[in-house]
């Protein structure tokens, strides 16, 4: 692979201010469209050869994330650049030679695989989209990716439905790594998965990543996985990140009333250890209506007067690149 | 069912009637002079002459468009070369003829197809069942003109018993109204035999029969009413299969009525004739569409409140 | 109609041994039929147009009078019956076969133009869809006919038109499900451009379904073009069809009733065949499409 790295100490990936909204039919002639800001205005990199994992519960937009970055749903506003590149000022060709660097691996294998295609076809596809190599070449390419993750020759003829889980998503990374990307993006790769067989994914990735010299952007909703995997934590809550840091001092010393609600909610191994579940109060709001001022006050058990009128950004902590978005962790609150 | 929706059912009723009415003025202008289509080649060069003036063809074209619109909606649909009288009126004097036919039929249709279709499903893999099925699948593959010529082989020629032309008597209803209702029939007892067969095995119905209720009267109280809503909703597909088979049907049986003005007219060219009978089946067509659409609603409690999709 | 795509590839393979009965003897007249019209100019023991006034209204060779120089007997111009069932069969097949054709090009291609540009095009087709649904289509083509005259070219594009309206929705909703996620997305993340993504993959995907489509259309085209000959207003002469012969017979049936009912047979036995072989292969390819 020839690294086409221009500042090696820059971050390969680097998201500021993005925004997301959908306009969504409500149905009827007369009845018009509302918008849905599924993610309303984040920054953050991802340095070169580390994982990030990006956290919430399902509807905190972080597909969303990912698929702004692929393009998938073109970004409201705000600017992603990949290794000095503004991706808003590609065209057509530029996305896709684009393509051969940032790869997507699915949450559903299964509906991610043409089901009329051979196994070995579908790895052997994203060459053949971007010409590279022969024939002969190319199945080379993809049988040697395919027995990187693991699958035996016996399976290159089979179709995606004569295969388990664990074995379509081997083949949808296969397909993802052949092109020898160089940002991953693994949107909750494993959750449709059995537990034992999501383990032997995680390690195959985990080894991938080593050989083929990979940034990865990990989105899930499991943290323990996301603890395991991870160099980096991002915490999403409703289009917003509200805690951003280096796995460790997110686990250990989480300072959002939301992170640590989630992380108290993760099962320990020893339960009589002094232990505390925090319950938070109520669903979380429509993201057609969100509230106003942080968007967690109605939630959360800190909450100041301050909370409810002006909304929290993301602040650096005192512990090196962790940053939070909270009025009173920061000790302001009670001022407004 | 909000009005909401039935006003945006009406709005989407009224595009298509406007759509079909453009969609002739459109092919009709594509098809040549107006004036020489519709008073013919032979006409009076006076009469082309009055004629391009009075629906103003000298003007331009949106102009036209917009007059013809009003024409149509004035319920003015130009002058039948043959007799030159209103098309509207000579389409008028067919109508009763084919609306007779089409009742008739549409009386035999549900009278047999629907009994016959739950009787069918009431009494599953049995000979009658059997009958009604195979009936359908042939009934799919016969054009009524085939089953006019067998019938009227059969009755006209054989054995000579009913008249095979024309409209005087009741006896010349017989073999027009067979031919109709024969397919008809079949579809209709398949339609409400599957219909059926979908409600007595809902849950609903088992529970009717646990809670002690009489299996009759489980099938009249519970099966029969859910049964009739996949039953009205074939109502416009029924519509429109009536107005194809009497415009067939008239014509084997020389039956004076729409269709076989519409196919005389089509031989002559005779174009507001056509036009006035083009637009009356596509109002027809979708006015039936509409009320079943509404009748959907109302039938089917589960969209009579809130939105319907 | 239920969107999902069949997922089973298994079921592309046909086995003869799973056929019922019925649908085998259908097979067997679909493809008897075919070799028919296929082999007219060979078979056919006349040429269709020849006339013989001399012996004329000859009855078939199984009635008193009848001989096997005229096995199904001859027409008012002394024409050979089973010759000009022959050449009938093969223009009615003809047509049929473009029609469906046409109708399935031309639907396929308005549903995913519908798909892939949505807003007001998807709205404009399914206005369309709407239209056409609101017209019985003989009542469409007759008007169609009456405006611009007939004409061969112009009777087969009418026949191509009938049915546009299914291929248009069914291929609009695959089309539509199958791009909003599962692997036309993740294809298209991969770098490919939307005709790759339609043609390789997502039109191969509702491919079964085209083709039962496809099945069921054809008998009915079958019925319509028949239909219109019979009135007298689809296939002219000097050709012929299956319904030409049935319209012209007519007059007929009381002295010489096998010019009409022989060919209304073939038009019933022949349309049934199709629609038992469609019939079974939706069946068999596609479940999702029973009850549309």
């Amino acid at each position: 692979m020839t690294p086409r790295t221009t500042r090696p100490d820059a971050p390969l990936l680097s998201v500021r201010d993005l925004r997301q909204s959908f306009r969504v039919s409500s149905g009827t002639v007369f009845g018009g469209r509302r918008s849905v800001r599924a993610v309303d205005g984040i920054s953050f990199d991802v340095p070169r050869g580390r994982v990030l994992g990006i956290v919430g519960e399902s509807g905190c937009g972080k597909s969303s994330v990912a698929k702004s970055i692929l393009n998938i749903h073109t970004p409201t506003s705000g600017s992603i650049r990949f290794d000095g590149t503004d991706l808003a000022t590609l065209d057509a060709a530029g996305w896709r030679a684009l393509r051969q660097d940032i790869q997507y691996v699915f949450q559903d294998p299964l509906g991610a695989l043409d089901p009329r295609m051979t196994v070995l076809g579908q790895v052997v596809e994203p060459l053949i989209i971007h010409g590279l190599g022969d024939a002969a070449e190319r199945r080379a390419r993809g049988g040697e990716m395919l027995e990187a993750v693991g699958l035996t020759g016996d399976m290159f003829c089979t179709f995606p439905h004569e295969l388990s889980g664990g074995q379509r998503q081997r083949v949808v990374l296969a397909r993802a790594l052949v092109l020898k990307p160089r940002l991953l993006i693994c949107d909750e790769p494993v959750s449709a998965l059995d537990v034992s067989i999501q383990a032997q994914v995680i390690r195959l990735l985990e080894a991938l990543k080593e050989s083929l010299d990979l940034t990865i952007i990990f989105i899930s909703h499991d943290l323990s996985l996301v603890r395991y995997v991870c160099d980096d934590i991002a915490v999403m809550y409703l289009g917003r990140i509200v805690e951003h840091g280096p796995t460790g001092t997110v686990f250990t010393r989480p300072r959002h009333p939301y992170t640590r609600a989630l992380m108290s909610a993760i099962p320990v191994p020893e339960p009589d250890q002094d232990h505390e579940t925090i319950i938070l109060p109520g669903e979380p709001p429509s993201p057609f209506n969100p509230p106003p001022g942080c968007r967690f006050h109605p939630r959360c058990s800190l909450q100041e007067p301050m909370c409810r009128s002006t909304d929290a950004d993301l602040e650096p902590m005192d512990a090196p690149a962790h940053a939070v978005a909270c009025h009173v962790v920061h000790g302001r609150g009670t001022a407004a | 069912m909000t009005t909401l929706s039935v006003a945006s059912k009406i709005l989407r009723a009224l595009i298509t009637v406007f759509l079909l009415v453009s969609f002739v003025f459109v092919v009709l202008r594509l098809s040549g002079d107006p004036a020489i289509q519709m008073l013919g080649v032979d006409a009076d060069p006076r009469a082309l002459d009055a004629f391009r003036e009075r629906w103003g063809l000298d003007r331009p074209i949106w102009d036209q468009y917009v007059s013809y619109l009003w024409n149509i909606f004035q319920g003015d649909f130009g002058h039948s070369f043959i007799g030159n009288r209103p098309a509207t009126e000579v389409v008028a004097e067919r109508l009763p003829k084919t609306l007779w036919l089409m009742g008739l039929t549409t009386i035999f249709t549900f009278g047999i197809g629907i009994p016959a279709g739950v009787y069918a499903a009431l009494h599953r893999n049995t000979a009658v069942d059997r009958l009604t099925m195979g009936l359908t699948v042939a009934s799919f593959s016969l054009p009524n003109f085939v089953v006019g010529i067998v019938l009227i082989m059969l009755f006209g020629v054989v054995l000579r018993v009913l008249p095979t032309a024309g409209s005087e008597t009741w006896l010349h209803y017989i073999l027009p109204v067979a031919t109709m209702a024969t397919a008809d029939a079949a579809i209709f007892a398949r339609f409400s035999r599957s219909a059926m067969l979908e409600v007595l095995s809902a849950p609903f119905m088992r529970t009717a029969r646990a809670k002690g209720l009489l299996w009759t009267e489980a099938v009249r109280r519970h099966a029969l009413p859910n049964a009739s809503i996949p039953i009205v909703t074939v109502g416009g597909i029924y519509v429109g299969r009536q107005i194809a088979a009497a415009t067939i049907t008239e014509n084997v049986f020389a039956w004076p009525g729409i269709g076989k003005l519409l196919v005389a007219s089509v031989q002559n060219r005779d174009l507001a004739v056509v036009q006035c009978i083009v637009i009356l089946v596509g109002v027809t067509m979708v006015v039936t569409n509409l009320l079943v659409d509404l009748a959907y609603g109302w039938l089917d409690p589960r969209t009579r409140s809130g939105e319907s999709k | 109609m239920t969107t999902a795509l069949p997922t089973d590839r298994k079921t592309w393979r046909v086995d003869l041994g799973d056929m019922p009965p019925s649908v085998l003897v259908s097979a067997a007249w679909v493809s008897l039929m075919a070799v028919i019209a296929l082999l007219a100019d060979v078979v056919a023991p006349y040429d269709y147009q020849d006339m013989d006034l001399l012996g004329r209204l000859k009855p078939p060779v199984w009635m008193d009078g009848g001989t096997w120089a005229h096995p199904l007997g001859t027409d008012d111009l002394g024409r050979d019956v089973l010759s000009r069932i022959i050449e009938s069969l093969r223009i009615s097949l003809f047509v049929a076969l473009l029609g469906t054709l046409i109708g399935a090009v031309l639907g396929t291609v308005i549903g995913f133009t519908a798909a892939h540009f949505r807003g007001w095009v998807d709205h404009v087709v399914m206005v369309l869809i709407d239209f056409q649904a609101a017209l019985p289509f003989i009542i469409l083509a007759l008007a169609v006919l009456a405006f611009f005259g007939n004409s061969f070219v112009l009777f087969v594009l009418v026949m191509g038109v009938y049915g546009w309206e299914r291929y248009a929705r069914i291929v609009r909703g695959l089309a539509l499900s199958a791009s909003s996620h599962g692997y036309a997305v993740a294809v298209r993340t991969l770098g490919a451009n939307p005709v790759r993504v339609y043609l390789r993959h997502i039109l191969p995907n509702m491919g079964s379904a085209i083709i039962v489509n496809m099945t069921l259309n054809f008998p009915e085209t079958i019925l319509v073009e028949t239909s219109l000959s019979f009135l007298g207003l689809g296939i002219q002469p000097p050709l012929t069809s299956l319904g030409n012969m049935v319209g012209f017979g007519r007059d007929y049936l009381l002295t010489a009733w096998w010019i009409a009912v022989l060919p209304s047979i073939v038009i019933f036995v022949t349309t049934l065949a199709f629609s038992l072989l469609g019939d079974w292969l939706r069946d068999r390819l596609d479940p999702t499409l029973r009850g549309t």
